[in-house]
């Protein structure tokens, strides 16, 4: 996975970069798998290695747009703002606790209440389920709204611009 | 051009029907199995826009007009909204389902039903929409798009 990032830094070429993304998230979604999060590995996969791609593509095409453009100058301004930022976000995953800890926040808060008590309450073996749909509706809810909404602005940025066009050629058709 | 690539339409031709019929285990076998209302829509979006990347924009708009992935984005929300209503038309707080069957644990498993439907249905219509948005761009030449641009388009379906 570094060595695919590491790449997509080095590479002009913005086909490549887009490939070598897909390429990431591929790799992103095995490591998912690994971790035993099966719906979110089908996620990674489909949309970050598939739609993701193709979409970028098709900007690519609309862009005309085949090679970034190569800044000589190093400006040490944002530079350095991206090294301290990436320096205190490490420091901040020191005070996280290990990865599969029983005593972590995480694991000691809510969660217990729902594994005891969701088969009784709300029904279906899968835990995660009961928790998206039942426990958090609301916040499901509002992730479909965002996804809705997405989609609205894709539509409202560019479907007008196509409308408009289209009419134009129908005009010129008639004429 | 597109129809050249015998090798890619043979595969995708074989691959498309598990990837939908796997998006629908996902989107309804949610509740035993991994999966649910968002990795089914997306897996389904995906599908399909292989499809429409193998056979054409504008032999998918004929699949599923653009008009139709708009109402199903719609319908989604509508959907999800709508039964939390209902739960509440029923005497319960918003998205409480357990009112909405004789007993609430069939109540909760019809209710969870309904909300991932519905979050496929507006994952699904999403993608779908902003790929076809995408696609219908001028100069989107890469993705053919109607006849004028690619006359053999209409001979060929």
């Amino acid at each position: 996975m570094a060595v695919t990032a590491v790449f997509m830094l080095w590479l002009r070429d913005l086909v490549a970069v887009i490939m070598l993304s897909g390429i990431y998230s591929l790799f992103a979604a095995m490591i998912y798998v690994v971790m035993d999060a099966v719906d979110v590995a089908f996620t990674e996969a489909a949309v970050g290695a598939g739609v993701a791609t193709v979409l970028m593509l098709g900007t690519l095409a609309l862009t005309r747009q085949g090679t970034e453009k190569v800044h000589k100058t190093i400006s040490w301004g944002p530079l350095s703002l991206v090294l301290v930022t990436g320096a205190v976000l490490i420091y901040g995953t020191l005070d996280m606790p290990r990865y599969g800890d029983p005593n972590a926040p995480v694991h000691s808060h809510v969660a217990p209440r729902y594994i005891e008590r969701s088969a009784s309450e709300v029904g279906p073996p899968n835990i995660v389920t009961s928790v998206l749909a039942s426990y958090r509706g609301y916040d499901t809810l509002g992730e479909t709204a965002v996804v809705f909404t997405a989609a609205i602005g894709v539509l409202v940025i560019l479907g007008r611009r196509n409308r408009r066009q289209r009419k134009k050629a129908k005009r010129e058709d008639a004429t | 051009m597109m129809h050249q690539k015998s090798v890619l339409r043979v595969v995708s031709k074989l691959l498309i029907p598990p990837i939908l019929l796997f998006a629908l285990y996902v989107q309804f076998h949610g509740d035993f199995g991994p999966g649910g209302g968002f990795q089914a829509g997306v897996i389904f979006a995906a599908g399909f826009i292989l499809y429409a990347l193998i056979f054409g924009v504008a032999s998918a708009r004929r699949v599923i007009p653009a008009a139709a992935t708009r109402a199903l984005l719609s319908l989604g929300v509508l959907l999800y909204a709508g039964t939390g209503v209902a739960s509440m038309l029923m005497g319960a707080e918003f998205l409480n389902y357990s009112v909405l069957a004789a007993t609430p644990l069939a109540g909760q498993h019809l209710g969870i039903l309904l909300v991932e439907l519905g979050v496929g249905m507006t994952v699904t219509g999403a993608m779908v929409t902003i790929f076809y948005t995408f696609a219908a761009q001028p100069g989107g030449d890469e993705l053919p798009r109607n006849k004028q641009n690619n006359p053999d388009e209409g001979a060929k379906t």
